[in-house]
């Protein structure tokens, strides 16, 4: 693989193989939820995103599957990639110190002939965090994924969450798919993306999903604002350093919706806020004080530029939410099975025919507007309601 | 005694061109440094007296006068200059402290000329100001940690902590301190109207607030200096924001000095000094000699406005302005003002204004940095000047970490000034700094008004533009975003402090 993995150390940011810097790209995102919670194969998500060709070059290609490992829903399952044994034996040593390791397996894997390079060594972890971490053990979870994936010479951790994994690398989206073998994994929420890089020749460890801890996020777009919201969550402690403005958007939720335990639509409306004259227009005079209060205290939160996402979060349970730039400079299609009971988001509306009657009413979220649909928790968010539509709306001075 | 003054050459040469020249005597009244009188039956120019204030070339009817470089030259030697050399036989004459007005004219690098703007290209669209909304709201003040909003039941519940007052502006570009005193009431009525026009803040400097204009109290930033001239229940009530004057740009480490010949009735009730006595301003607050001093004061004054408005704090940028402004931070302040190196003034010591203080753009480069390291960037805003000239430098300390951009002598520039640096003398011919009613009455405050607000117009205008240009649609995207700058310049130290990268070097960091 080129140059797989990379290398960074904390004083000095890694950078991708060559030195390439950031990477701005287009791609191709699709994703589903069963709200039932019935899981399902990676065929069908496999099928989504490899109908949208032009979206992608071969350099790069993810899923993301939800729901996962129910008999070791308490543990962090840590989803890694090793250049070569000695960096897995490292990292094991490693794990037992700061951890305490539960199982690992080898990630199973098939070879894929069209595949270039050497393939990396995957590795699963299920670990839990030491007593002295209790009451703040996703913080420290979070803290050694940076430390492992700063320090660790040809180790990287793809995914860090509870009863969820992510599995990515650098190919095309039906490659990585037969090389982790999608197909005979089940689970009721699955995302997944393909990548069409402008300026990197991919790597593994910068391919999406994204994940951080419990969420994980598939991105179409290039963030103008990169820089901004950068240094906004490294103030709070998270370090950027895969320069990849998907791995921002990552983190700017984390920061909202698990430490700052913000509702989803209020963190969505930090990140695309509406205009100030639309605010000024609204009726709803709840709902307009406290979009002024979210544009003033999250000026730095604000994305800019265009985008698509789809994020995967499983805080309570499997919840699938998408939206797009206030501008909509990216695509965005959500549809629901004919049954109801499937949701799902792609970048393209062939996506969703491609599965035949499987999918029926397809729609247009509006621009900056979040879908949101959980496990259980049914459709939440069309993405065409107003701010805060359906909610009361109270504010309490301490 | 009569000898100890030796003439030096003139610095302009002052030339009425005899065919065009009709005799009207409009030069002699308009002159106010006493260069033309009517001798007999032609137009004497005393040369010597000029400051190229172009007052009398720009008055003349016939376009007969023309100011020139000085004619007679000085040996030329690299070190010393003949700017040295005037300024020594001057002191050998006088024995005095030089002052001076304006802002530094020496030739600092200016960086901002040194930095290159980003333009979206393919991968990320760029946005059609004249067709989408690129907004350019501003709010200044301190943010909290984090909101509390809680989801139960249909119902969002936003717990609100500490109230935090905040200052909307509608463009990033904020009128700096300039004082009745240091400038003519026609001069303050005029960049308060357009002010008030725009939607955005003018500092009142050290004076006080002439009665007349609380009329425009919500668009004024009031501020509390070393001398404490001026400061009534209303002056910190009724405003929109305060500010504690610690420094000025153009004077590091030094207080506020008008001369008792221009306190006149309308500075005296104003600055509430009797008339004809100097405002001589301590050098530090008297009562501010560390930084849990400032503290105290910052309360004092939230107490007195009643927690209504935010309070900030103005330094001079100087070496360790970054420390110093994580303390301001920590002390209370909603908002920390940094004036660069090349800041104005009405009247400083030469010797101070030229040498003393740091360019703004490094200054906030390092600010921003380090409160950003200490993790209370959202504590307070950043509000940079010290020669913002045009919207290009808005735009670049924008990216360099300043929430907005303090302008002083590009105000004055819109109204007419011509920057001949003579404000320490009060003869402002202009009207603009001066207190002589004979000269004040010549600036139009309608004019002068619908000057600056033109130019503010057509700096957010400009800063729409270049936003557009970049593909962002709001201008918070754009504070503290130094990865859509490079440098060009000759040093890749001033880079490495900018935290910008060099032209050529893609997108990261």
């Amino acid at each position: 693989m080129n140059g797989f993995p990379y290398r960074g150390t904390w004083d000095k940011p890694a950078t991708p193989p060559g030195r390439l810097g950031r990477i701005g790209e287009a791609c191709g995102i699709a994703a589903l939820v069963n709200l039932d919670g019935r899981p399902e194969s990676g065929a069908r998500i496999g099928k989504m995103i490899r109908t949208m060709v032009d979206r992608e070059n071969g350099l790069g290609a993810g899923y993301a599957a939800y729901g996962l490992f129910p008999e070791r829903a308490d543990l962090y399952c840590l989803q890694m990639l090793f250049d070569d044994r000695g960096a897995l034996e490292r990292a094991r040593e490693f794990l037992g110190k700061i951890f305490r390791l539960d199982a690992d397996e080898e990630i199973p894997t098939h070879p894929v002939a069209t595949l270039s390079g050497k393939a990396p060594i995957c590795w699963r972890f299920f670990v839990a965090p030491p007593k002295e971490a209790d009451g703040q053990e996703d913080d420290y979870v979070m803290t050694q994924v940076f430390r492992i994936n700063a320090e660790l010479a040809g180790a990287f951790v793809m995914s860090s969450g509870k009863d969820m994994a992510v599995f990515k690398g650098n190919g095309w989206s039906y490659e990585i798919f037969d090389f982790y073998g999608i197909g005979d994994y089940e689970a009721p929420l699955w995302l997944a993306h393909s990548r069409f890089p402008t300026n990197s020749p991919g790597w593994w460890g910068g391919a999406h999903p994204f994940n951080i801890l419990g969420l994980s996020i598939i991105h179409n777009g290039e963030i103008t604002s990169y820089g901004t919201n950068r240094r906004f969550v490294e103030m709070w402690g998270y370090r950027c350093m895969l320069l990849t403005d998907s791995e921002v958007i990552a983190y700017s939720l984390d920061l909202l919706l698990r430490q700052q335990r913000l509702p989803e639509l209020v963190a969505c409306a930090a990140l695309a806020p509406p205009y100030h004259f639309l605010i000024d227009e609204m009726e709803n005079g709840g709902a307009r004080e406290l979009l002024r209060e979210i544009r003033v205290n999250y000026r730095p939160a604000m994305l800019n530029g265009p985008f698509s996402i789809a994020v995967a979060t499983n805080y309570e349970t499997p919840t699938l939410l998408g939206m797009t730039d206030r501008k909509k400079l990216r695509p965005l299609v959500a549809a629901t099975s004919a049954d109801g009971n499937t949701v799902f988001l792609s970048s393209e509306e062939c996506a969703i025919a491609i599965l035949g009657e499987d999918a029926t009413e397809a729609w247009a979220p509006h621009a900056g507007k979040p879908v949101i649909a959980g496990v259980g928790r049914g459709l939440v968010r069309r993405g065409t309601e107003e701010y805060f539509q359906g909610l009361e709306i109270e504010f309490s001075n301490a | 005694m009569a000898d100890i003054y030796h003439e030096i050459p003139p610095r302009f040469q002052v030339e009425i061109d005899r065919e065009k020249c009709r005799l009207c005597e409009r030069c002699t009244v308009n002159c106010t440094y006493d260069v033309h009188s009517f001798q007999g039956e032609r137009i004497v120019a005393r040369s010597e007296n000029c400051v190229a204030c172009q007052r009398c070339a720009t008055m003349c009817p016939q376009g007969a006068i023309s100011i020139l470089p000085g004619k007679i030259t000085f040996a030329p030697h690299y070190t010393y200059s003949d700017r040295i050399r005037r300024i020594i036989y001057e002191q050998a004459s006088t024995g005095g402290v030089m002052l001076a007005g304006s802002g530094t004219d020496l030739p600092y690098r200016v960086i901002f000329d040194d930095l290159l703007l980003d333009a979206a290209q393919v991968t990320n669209p760029s946005i059609d100001p004249l067709r989408e909304t690129v907004e350019t709201v501003t709010y200044l003040g301190r943010k909290p940690d984090r909101m509390s909003v809680a989801e139960d039941d249909g119902k969002l519940i936003v717990s609100r902590g500490a109230d935090y007052p905040n200052v909307e502006l509608s463009t990033p570009i904020v009128v700096g301190h300039m004082s009745l005193g240091s400038i003519s009431y026609n001069a303050c009525l005029a960049i308060l109207r357009a002010a008030k026009e725009v939607g955005t803040m003018v500092g009142t400097g050290e004076g006080g607030l002439h009665p007349d204009f609380y009329e425009y109290a919500d668009v004024i930033n009031s501020e509390v200096a070393s001398g404490r001239f001026g400061i009534e229940p209303r002056y910190l009530k009724e405003i929109a924001a305060i500010e504690i004057k610690i420094g000025q740009g153009a004077k590091p480490g030094h207080g506020g000095h008008l001369p008792g010949e221009k306190v006149d009735a309308v500075i005296s009730e104003t600055r509430m000094i009797p008339k004809g006595t100097d405002a001589l301003s301590p050098y530090p607050h008297h009562d501010i000699y560390s930084i849990e001093d400032l503290a105290q004061l910052i309360g004092a004054l939230k107490e007195a406005s009643r927690y209504r408005v935010p309070v900030g704090v103005k330094i001079a940028a100087v070496h360790n302005s970054a420390p110093i402004a994580s303390g301001i931070a920590r002390a209370g302040a909603d908002f920390i003002t940094l004036d660069g190196l090349r800041g104005g003034t009405g009247a400083a010591p030469r010797i101070i204004r030229d040498h003393a203080g740091i360019p703004v753009e490094l200054a906030v480069a390092a600010v921003d940095r380090r409160l950003r390291e200490e993790g209370i960037r959202h504590l307070v805003s950043i509000v940079a000047g010290g020669s913002i000239r045009y919207a290009a430098d808005l735009v670049k300390v924008l990216a360099l970490g300043a929430d907005a951009a303090m302008v002083g002598q590009s105000a004055l520039i819109a109204m007419g000034c011509r920057a001949c640096q003579m404000c320490h003398l009060g003869n402002c011919s202009w009207g603009i700094a001066t207190q002589r009613s004979d000269l004040t009455r010549r600036l139009d405050v309608d004019i002068a008004a619908q000057r600056l607000a033109n130019v503010f117009h057509a700096w957010t205008e400009e800063l729409r533009e270049i936003l557009g240009a970049l593909g962002i649609d709001s201008v918070e995207s754009l504070v503290g975003n130094r990865d859509r700058l490079r440098y060009v310049g000759p040093n890749p130290k001033v880079a490495e402090v900018l935290g910008v990268k060099h032209a050529g070097e893609p997108w990261s960091d």
